[in-house]
């Protein structure tokens, strides 16, 4: 593990995980578990089932609570502390989020799915309700710009020919696309995907991955839980495998691939020791 | 229909005919096991004054013969129907085609009512009585069909708006300009009062409370009668004005008859009150209509989808449902004001449960979310009801019926589609089945 760790300190964190636990009544789910994640990285978290890994997530997106341990993200050099805010603030501090079923809003346009998404930067320009309802021109400027937003980003994940359909009529590996280019028109910092390629044919799983080194390129940090080793392997610069809610080994996808207890964890020869 | 599907009809029509046969058999066993009991024996007060029973045996077998060929009937017209029936999609487009000028032709009709020539007294109470409940419908739409927050005690905020412009008038003689915004406005009040403590809950917990809340205040009004005046109401409550001068019969010059050089009439208070309401609705329909295309709107129906993704998108959840409650509240306030204006007496009795649920079935009926349907419903429920008061107690099996049919026919309301609030092309029409309906 020490040679692992020479590699990494002169890239910058994005989130640093310290001790974090979580406990529902007798169970812990997650033991005191901590990692970073690199900036401009994208690092994965895996797992046999029940190992922890979506709990983990959704402490870190607010969804949880955690019961103890920190969670510190890195925006513009300043760290901010993930676990005392709001559901709702975790987003707008720039973690944003896909889930494992997707979650659409299905009656909803793909393009009004992305406009929602930036509902905190259009608010803001409406000045209370008030400039938007009677059409001033902040607002419209605001408008626009959102619309171009939500453009560039259906032309991102191909849905372009698809912005005026309700979400709910899109074929499945649409709407997981679509699922991230809502999450991205938030302006993240750090994206949280929750088994992207969940349910995607080898080719879409495909696009799934370039689409995620693009994202990555672009200067936002990923984060994502997935089964897939094909695409954890092909695209994670950094893997963190938990088991039994611990974290067993933090390392490059080859280091991973190597190691024993990982590989002890995943084919079950864990019970001698 | 092609020869080849008239074919294989004509093949299946034996089959057809026994099921039929078989379902309406069955179906006359149901009716006669509900009808014997039901109206064959009728218990009567006999001459000596003691209870006998009467058997009438001719009207079940009538009723059950009714059932017996009405079902049969039924199915077999399904059976030659086959199964060609439309799409709801395709219904639904071919509606809200029928939509586009459906809407500028009742606003048309309403606009020029009072100035159709047999229009009466009548006429125009019932036209002001369909657009109070228009207005009604189209503010709880913003709760309920937008936002998707089940809510069974509006009729409190329409309490709420009566008994303060009844109160602001008669006790500080303040005018009806100045009291209906702050009869919207406390009205609104009492909306987010509500909403904070109760939209933590969801779905069926969110509508008993929200039911209890109408029942608390319509029993405030009731027992706190220093204030309110109990079960006796607030009478005298002083009538509107045509921005200042009064309607009276005198005909002087500081009133309206005598200031405009017309003959005095009662009809000119009627006709002022028909046009107030249908601003005060028209204003109802246009803040709602460019609501939804703002953000905050937007965020409503994202609310009504899926409210887990808006807390991932960074959406407070609590206070956009907030601000829909006191929109909604907001505008049941202004039509109470205008309620207590036109009635000029108000009691606990005009704001009972019944209400709320009216104004819940009008957006129900009219299809949660759109504006020409809540209108349609409401002028379907309320003048409706009107028309058929000469069938007395039948009236109500009509109404309980339409109600049935609406559903039946058309489950989602009478436009249960959704127009995009944005397009990068053509607007087309989201169908039913996608569009959610909100669990609270």
């Amino acid at each position: 593990m020490s040679a692992k760790g020479a590699v990494e300190p002169m890239a910058t964190p994005i989130l640093e995980a310290e001790g974090l636990t979580m406990r529902f009544g007798g169970l812990t789910a997650v033991d005191a578990v901590s990692f970073t994640a690199l900036q401009r990285d994208i690092t994965a978290i895996i797992g046999p089932n029940g190992a922890g890994k979506t709990t983990m997530f959704n402490c870190i997106t607010g969804f949880y609570r955690p019961t103890g341990g920190a969670l510190r993200l890195m925006r513009d050099g300043a760290p901010v502390d993930l676990q005392r805010l709001p559901g709702h603030r975790i987003a707008r501090a720039g973690v944003a989020r896909t889930f494992q079923n997707i979650r659409l809003f299905p009656g909803m346009t793909a393009l009004e799915n992305l406009l929602v998404a930036q509902h905190n930067t259009l608010m803001a320009a409406t000045g209370f309700g008030i400039g938007g309802l009677i059409g001033l021109p902040g607002y419209r400027r605001a408008e626009r710009l959102a619309i171009e937003k939500a453009t560039h980003w259906l032309e991102a994940t191909g849905l372009i020919e698809r912005a005026d359909d309700p979400a709910g009529a899109l074929p499945y590996g649409q709407q997981r696309r679509l699922e991230i280019a809502r999450a991205m028109c938030t302006d993240p910092v750090l994206l949280c995907l929750d088994e992207p390629a969940a349910g995607l044919n080898p080719r879409e799983s495909d696009e799934l991955g370039v689409l995620l080194r693009a994202i990555r390129d672009g200067g936002c940090s990923i984060l994502l839980i997935e089964h897939d080793m094909g695409v954890v392997m092909g695209i994670s610069d950094r893997i963190v495998v938990l088991d039994h809610g611990k974290k067993i080994a933090d390392g490059t996808p080859a280091a991973i691939r190597a190691d024993t207890r990982v590989i002890a964890a995943y084919l079950g020869e864990g019970d001698e020791a | 229909m092609t020869g080849e599907v008239a074919a294989i009809t004509m093949a299946n029509r034996p089959s057809v005919t026994a099921a039929a046969m078989k379902d309406a058999a069955i179906t006359a066993l149901v009716a006669a096991g509900l009808f014997i009991p039901i109206v064959g024996l009728r218990t009567d007060v006999g001459a000596d004054g003691a209870l006998m029973i009467r058997q009438r045996w001719a009207d079940v077998a009538i009723l059950v013969l009714i059932a017996f060929f009405g079902r049969l009937g039924l199915v077999t017209w399904r059976g030659l129907r086959g199964e060609a029936k439309p799409r709801t999609a395709a219904r639904t487009e071919v509606l809200r085609r029928a939509g586009t000028f459906v809407a500028p032709l009742l606003l048309g009709a309403a606009v020029v009512l009072p100035f159709i020539p047999g229009t009466g007294r009548y006429e125009l109470d019932l036209g002001i009585l369909v657009l109070t409940y228009v207005m009604l419908g189209w503010g709880l739409n913003i709760v309920v069909g937008l936002a998707g927050l089940l809510d069974l005690g509006y009729v409190a905020f329409y309490a709420v708006g009566a008994y303060s412009y009844a109160l602001l008038a008669t006790t500080f003689g303040l005018s009806f300009w100045v009291c209906l915004p702050l009869a919207g406005i406390l009205a609104a009040f009492w909306g987010i009062l509500l909403g904070f403590p109760v939209l933590r809950l969801r779905g069926d917990y969110l509508a008993i409370v929200t039911l209890a809340f109408g029942e608390i205040i319509r029993v405030v009004l009731i027992n706190w009668v220093s204030l309110t005046g109990g079960p006796n109401g607030i009478t005298g409550i002083p009538r509107p004005s045509f921005f200042g001068l009064p309607f009276s019969m005198s005909g002087e010059p500081d009133t309206f008859a005598g200031f405009f050089g017309i003959e005095p009439s009662p009809v000119h208070r009627v006709i002022f009150l028909y046009y107030l309401i249908l601003i005060l609705a028209l204003l109802t329909n246009w803040v709602s209509i460019r609501m939804r295309r703002q953000p905050l709107g937007r965020a409503w129906e994202a609310l009504r989808e899926d409210e887990i993704a808006c807390r991932a998108l960074g959406i407070n959840v609590t206070n956009t449902k907030l601000t829909a409650f006191a929109m909604g509240a907001m505008f049941g306030g202004f039509a109470g004001a205008f309620f207590a204006t036109r009635q000029g007496f108000i009691s606990p009795e005009s704001f009972t449960f019944i209400e709320s649920a009216i104004i819940l079935a009008i957006v129900v009926l009219g299809g949660m979310g759109s504006q020409i349907g809540i209108a349609i419903a409401a002028l379907v429920m309320i003048g409706g009801f009107e028309l058929f008061r000469d069938l007395d107690e039948y009236r109500m099996l009509v109404f309980g019926g339409a109600m049935v049919l609406i559903m039946v026919v058309r489950p989602r309301g009478l436009v249960g589609s959704r127009t995009p609030t944005v397009a990068l092309g053509a607007r087309r029409a989201i169908g039913a089945e996608h569009v959610g309906e909100g669990r609270g």
